[in-house]
């Protein structure tokens, strides 16, 4: 048996994901009887700002809500048999996030475990705001920021479980980190060794949007075939001391993992494949092989490392005024044209308005907001059509006016349109801008069940 | 006139698309190595930035990956903003993976054999190619 390496499974590959994936990835990682830690990806970029705004209401909240529905059923097999748990699903408040796992340890009777939080990623505070400006070309309102974090890398998360943590409770780390924070405290590797660095941090890529590497989001029926997806078993990553791994999934589970599987997940997200730019290295992906080296396992190899960047990104998210989107159907003969007249009469009583208008059943999540696409479609005879209007606006006064004339719809429109549904949401400005390293002060430390 | 079969690339690769802010990646992976040259050639960058025209990238970017026989491609400026200020249903612009599938490959008679799924080509090209 192989005891030099480390098992890291994925449980989950964001907010949202089911919180029934863990339990079979536990069971296998107890089976294999090797070190072995569980992670927890659950932080796409707006997840995070939607978690500073729940902060803003309640103090007490800012982490991922369902932490308790994905960490409830494995926490005692994870403790009970060495398996540290990794997550960054303390999102926008790691503290709270922490207590709630201490809690919820007390709750299932368990002893107290050692629980550790990791900071520094949070830049939302003031003493940050002429530093993100500069960076972004950008000034904000102080009232209108959201939040503001740096993608940080992985030493704090390293050190706390060097430190002998049992759960590391991150926000804003990279995502790769769940996999080669791990790595680092096993194996002890230099945080300059730029290769291990590297091939851990694609094994982490590989693993962080959980099923899609072992035949979620991959299935096409006819041309690529996933069985029992319906019960699809999460990634486990194999890592040895050089870094390289091979992926495998939970035992007695759905889905598949083979070379094509893990080659789209590999790419996914890649710009440059000779520059993956994480804090910790540059990934190198241009001569790495996948190979299937047994039933659902694929190594990886050939990655390499160059030194990291010196600075990390940060993302910055601000008010972005108000969504608006109203939708009415249209069937039978000459559907598409009552659907198309329908977008006509909107776009003539909301002047000033840009609409944003979809043919759902001709032309919709193909085509632009600039209409581009379904400009350049003649009118066809589908009969079955469903007419999506979307708007932006500062005001919420402005984009409410679409409510209203996509209702009025029912008396004053075509004929026969129905099914109105209409909502109304705040938006989310971003962007992205390049903090210097020195200016992002991470830590780690032991959060006490009395805090 | 040209005998030469044509098909969708999704009968010669799989692919997905990624997104980080208003810029689209597209991985493209060829199903058999045999067939990976046929898309290096005919999926060039001023090919795909003419298939996506109407989502007006700035600029297309191609990466090679020969050892995984897979393509990789960089859309910048296609996604109307990116995932929070799109206007776009799919704001993530995750469907556009299969609007690349969908191009049109013209496939020599020797790569007919090794294509995927299981859509024939069209009956008349098949014909012209058996009888030629």
């Amino acid at each position: 048996m192989d005891t030099d390496t480390l098992l890291v499974g994925c449980a989950a590959g964001f907010s949202g994901d089911r919180t029934d994936a863990a339990a079979p990835v536990v069971r296998t990682l107890i089976a294999r009887g090797r070190p072995a830690c569980l992670v927890f990806e659950t932080l796409a970029e707006r997840t995070l700002a939607l978690a500073q705004l729940r902060r803003l209401d309640d103090p007490q909240a800012g982490y991922e809500p369902q932490l308790e529905a994905m960490l409830g059923p494995v926490l005692a097999d994870c403790l009970g048999h060495g398996i540290r748990i990794v997550g960054n699903f303390g999102a926008a408040n790691p503290v709270a996030a922490a207590r709630k796992i201490l809690a919820l340890a007390g709750a299932l009777g368990l002893s107290p475990p050692r629980v550790a939080v990791v900071a520094g990623d949070d830049l939302s505070g003031p003493s940050f705001r002429p530093l993100l400006a500069a960076r972004s070309g950008e000034v904000t309102p102080e009232s209108e920021l959201i939040s503001a974090h740096a993608y940080i890398g992985a030493e704090p998360v390293a050190a706390a479980l060097r430190g002998g943590a049992q759960v590391v409770v991150a926000g804003r780390i990279a995502d790769p980190v769940l996999a080669l924070a791990p790595a680092l405290a096993h194996f002890g590797w230099a945080l300059d060794d730029w290769n291990r660095l590297a091939r851990a941090t694609m094994a982490g890529h590989l693993l962080e949007c959980g099923a899609q590497v072992s035949g979620g989001y991959f299935a096409d029926p006819g041309y690529k075939d996933v069985p029992d997806l319906h019960a699809i078993g999460f990634p486990i990553a194999e890592i040895d001391a050089e870094g390289n791994c091979v992926i495998g999934k939970a035992d007695g589970t759905g889905g598949c993992v083979t070379t094509h599987t893990v080659k789209e997940q590999l790419l996914y997200e890649i710009h440059d494949p000779a520059a993956y730019l994480t804090p910790d290295v540059v990934a190198d992906i241009t001569a790495a092989e996948v190979r299937q080296v047994g039933e659902n396992r694929v190594s990886l190899t050939g990655v390499a490392g160059h030194p990291r960047p010196a600075a990390l990104k940060a993302s910055v998210f601000s008010e972005g005024g108000w969504v608006a989107e109203g939708e009415i159907s249209y069937a039978g003969p000459g559907a598409e044209r009552r659907a198309r007249l329908a977008a006509e009469i909107l776009a003539r009583r909301l002047p000033g308005l840009a609409l944003r208008v979809d043919l759902i059943g001709v032309l919709s999540v193909l085509g632009d907001d600039a209409g581009r696409a379904l400009a350049g479609r003649p009118a066809g005879a589908a009969q079955d059509v469903r007419l999506r209007v979307a708007a932006a606006a500062r005001d919420r006064g402005d984009v409410e006016r679409l409510l209203r004339e996509t209702t009025a719809l029912y008396t004053c429109g075509p004929a026969g349109g129905g099914g109105v549904r209409t909502s109304m949401r705040r938006r989310l400005h971003t962007r992205s801008c390049m903090v210097p390293r020195e200016a992002v002060r991470t830590s780690w430390r032991m959060v006490a069940a009395d805090e | 006139m040209s005998d030469a079969v044509k098909v969708p690339a999704r009968r010669l690769a799989h692919a997905r698309t990624g997104d980080k802010g208003n810029r689209c990646n597209i991985g493209v992976i060829a199903w058999h190595p045999a067939l990976y040259p046929i898309l290096v050639e005919q999926l060039t960058e001023e090919a795909v930035a003419a298939w996506f025209a109407t989502r007006a990238p700035a600029k297309v970017a191609r990466y090679l990956l020969p050892r995984l026989e897979a393509i990789n491609f960089v859309l910048d400026e296609a996604l109307d903003g990116g995932v929070n200020e799109s206007l776009n249903l799919d704001s993530h612009g995750k469907a556009l993976s299969f609007l690349l599938l969908s191009m049109p490959i013209e496939i020599p008679d020797w790569a007919v054999d090794l294509l995927a799924g299981d859509d024939p080509p069209r009956p008349s090209t098949i014909a012209d190619r058996r009888h030629p």
